[in-house]
């Protein structure tokens, strides 16, 4: 086939497919067969770019044209303007770099981002196996093979780069790696519930480029000296799913996986396991149990899963952005990695930025990044051009920041001086209209409904607090403020997993900042 | 489990999905998925039956199923209507949204309409949080709701 002459990409992903992008994707077929440009342009799908609630997305290269909103209707328009005429059609385009238009300015800044493991969202072709290889897949992995570099040198450049884990806690991966227990029977899982509130930066990286996550898999795999990985999915991720099931597919059918990868004497394969909805079950210990089969109950650590994990066994347990990283680390060695973000802290962050602003969406950016600089530069500002109240950052297990906090550099260690949590790295941004109070509800609401049930502490723990804002709501005074933390505080101190350990961080915060708002609070409207 | 059972072409169905799982670890939920796509909720006989085909006791199939949002135990409506709860979802109105579908439906969180067209239930986070609120009738997302467009999309279910 002849290079084509120009590329339409259509973003194939769970917003976009609501919003109508396979009937998109047939419209630009069609008009360009009509035009009789089917030899110069190609159309492809591909996976999503980090804009999100703009419906469907196109992108047209070479020139990086991105489009939004795009209907079926404007197919033919943009065809007959940009593809056959050269005219960018100015009324769907947006930028993706500094603008000078200031309208459209601000959509994430995606090409101003520092980008490492959303390097290829949205460019490749997430089905295809060729692209991925094209723009680099794999290269770690031959390389690791063929210099044969032992397990311990390739612990050892993870531990040198400085990577935390993604997934919350922020545990150095590389030491995680090192204390596993020696054993013949070893456990790689990936951690892919993401069940935190308003959290989808796992999704994008599994729909986006899953040959970067198996690749991230097989060294660490090869690392720790596993032969058998597990991803446990979110359930409703259902794209996700069938993507990482192809790929791995494609990868079984290219020795990538299997008993013999590139070759080698280094066995290694990839089963996908479907969450059933339990958001203790993102809890690593909790998450194995399920792997078993069994309800999710968390275990009593230690012993940590690197000595007794899955069917007993030695087994480790990452997010899926910690191993979209592992790959170029390998390749690019650990001083690169260290050149972005901070000491403590090295490399970049996915965020997913929701709630009032401007434009939410998705956004890597270097560890550090100051909180006002994520939502006025990337994320737009707050809507409507109304002013910044708060933001909820981690999920419902997250801490409020406001204004004082918005130049906090957002990474582990900066947060927690501040009592705040980077967490999944949601930022839900708050303006000046919303509800503390009403949003404090809806997460003790969700800590009651999500509470696993195995120690009293948490179980009644978490009805009460419900129960105990619910009464200051309707006729309640300050003692019932402070009650409400002295139960959130005796539930982190007593409660068996780090889910009833929670709930103290959001009341906390909201009680810091926002006291007054609470006494002020007068408004009945209960939220279901 | 007996051969009336297995002559019902939805059991003779998971009697295969259990036998192709035979050899894999720990595939109970992963059985109770296929069960639900099957049956449409996890009654008790079929908790029995795939409690004696995989040998595993009664009491830890029960438990497994109620322990997960996604396992259902009551026959549902022919639509199921699943309302976002999420914090995302939250700040963007959700309550909102179960008001007019009370409205439009005459029914609560957890209830079925008398003609059987349709159950409201609330989940958390559907993880499309960036289309909030959301919900999600069937197997189909829409986001960005308001009272014209769940008008408009339950006139689709309708019937
Ligand atoms: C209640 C609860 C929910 C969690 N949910 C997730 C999750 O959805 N995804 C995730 O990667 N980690 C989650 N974690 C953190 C995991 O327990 C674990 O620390 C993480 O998967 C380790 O991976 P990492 O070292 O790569 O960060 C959760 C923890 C708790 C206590
Ligand atoms: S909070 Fe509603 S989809 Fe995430």
């Amino acid at each position: 086939m002849k290079p084509a002459r120009s590329l339409v990409l259509i973003e194939i992903e769970e917003d976009s497919l609501l919003a109508g992008a396979k009937a998109v994707e047939q419209a630009f077929s069609d008009a360009i067969k009509e035009q009789g440009l089917d030899q110069e342009v190609r159309v492809a799908e591909t996976g999503n770019l980090g804009i999100i609630g703009r419906g469907v997305v196109v992108v047209i290269y070479p020139e990086g044209t991105t489009y939004v909103g795009v209907t079926e209707a404007d197919v033919p328009e943009i065809v007959s303007e940009h593809l056959l005429k050269g005219r960018p059609v100015k009324r769907l385009q947006v930028c993706l770099g500094p603008c000078m238009d200031r309208e459209k300015a601000g959509i994430g800044l995606v090409r101003d981002q520092p980008r490492i493991v959303l390097k290829n969202c949205g460019i490749i072709d997430p089905e295809n196996l060729q692209e991925a290889i094209g723009v680099g897949a794999y290269q770690a992995l031959e390389r690791v093979l063929t210099e044969e570099i032992s397990p311990k040198s390739v612990i050892d450049e993870v531990i040198n780069s400085g990577l935390r884990g993604r997934g919350g806690a922020g545990f150095p991966t590389g030491k995680k790696w090192s204390f596993t227990a020696p054993g013949d029977e070893k456990y790689l899982v990936c951690n892919a519930d993401e069940g935190e509130p308003g959290t989808c930066k796992d999704r994008l990286i599994l729909e986006g480029d899953p040959h970067r996550l198996i690749e991230g898999m097989i060294l660490a795999g090869y690392a720790i000296g596993a032969k058998k990985g597990y991803i446990y999915i979110r359930g409703e991720y259902s794209l996700a799913i069938g993507r990482m099931e192809k790929a791995i597919e494609q990868a079984r059918a290219n020795d990538l996986l299997g008993e013999h990868i590139l070759g080698s004497d280094i066995a290694f394969d990839i089963e996908i396991k479907k969450g059933a909805g339990a958001y203790v079950c993102g809890e690593e210990t909790a998450l194995i149990e399920s792997i078993e089969g069994k309800r999710g109950y968390p275990r009593l650590k230690p012993p940590y899963p690197g000595q007794v994990g899955l069917r007993g066994k030695p087994t480790v347990v990452n997010n899926v952005e910690t191993l979209a990283n592992i790959a170029p680390i390998i390749l690019n060695g650990a001083e690169w990695f260290r050149s972005f973000g901070t000491e403590t802290c090295p490399g970049t962050k996915v965020y997913t930025i929701l709630g009032h602003a401007a434009t939410p969406g998705l956004i890597e950016v270097e560890m550090g990044t100051p909180l006002r600089e994520i939502i006025y530069k990337y994320a737009g500002g707050i809507r409507d051009g109304k002013g910044f109240k708060a933001a909820l950052i981690g999920g419902a297990a997250g801490a409020f920041v406001d204004e004082a906090g918005l130049d906090v550099g957002m990474d582990y260690d900066s947060l927690r001086d501040y009592s705040a949590v980077l967490g999944s790295g949601a930022i839900l941004v708050l303006d000046e209209d919303a509800s503390i109070v009403e949003l404090l509800r809806g997460i003790l609401n969700f800590f009651a409904h999500e509470s696993c049930g195995q120690c009293a502490t948490c179980r009644s723990g978490t009805g009460r607090l419900v129960d105990i804002l619910d009464r200051f709501c309707s006729d309640g005074n300050e003692d019932d403020l402070d009650l409400l933390l002295r139960v959130a505080r005796l539930m982190h101190e007593a409660s068996f997993c780090p889910l009833g350990q929670s709930p103290v961080l959001p009341i906390e915060s909201a009680l810091r900042a926002f006291k007054q708002e609470f006494l002020d609070y007068t408004d009945v409207s209960m939220p279901v | 489990m007996n051969d009336v059972q297995l002559k019902n072409p939805m059991y003779a169905e998971l009697d295969r999905v259990i036998d192709s799982y035979r050899d894999a670890k720990g595939p109970l939920i992963q059985v109770l998925h296929r069960a639900q796509e099957i049956f449409g909720y996890l009654p008790p006989e079929v908790q029995q039956f795939v409690s004696q085909r995989m040998g595993i006791p009664p009491s830890k199939v029960y438990g497994v199923v109620t322990f997960y949002n996604f396992f259902r135990t009551v026959p549902q409506g022919k639509h199921v209507i699943n309302v976002c709860l999420g914090t995302a979802c939250h700040v963007k109105g959700a309550d909102r949204v179960v008001e007019i579908l009370r409205e439009e439906l005459g029914i609560g969180i957890g209830q079925t309409t008398e003609d059987r067209q349709f159950t409201l239930s609330a989940v958390r986070c559907l993880g499309a949080c960036g289309l909030a609120p959301v919900m999600m009738i069937d197997e189909e997302v829409y986001g960005k709701l308001d009272r014209a467009k769940i008008k408009h999309v339950l006139q689709q279910y309708a019937s």
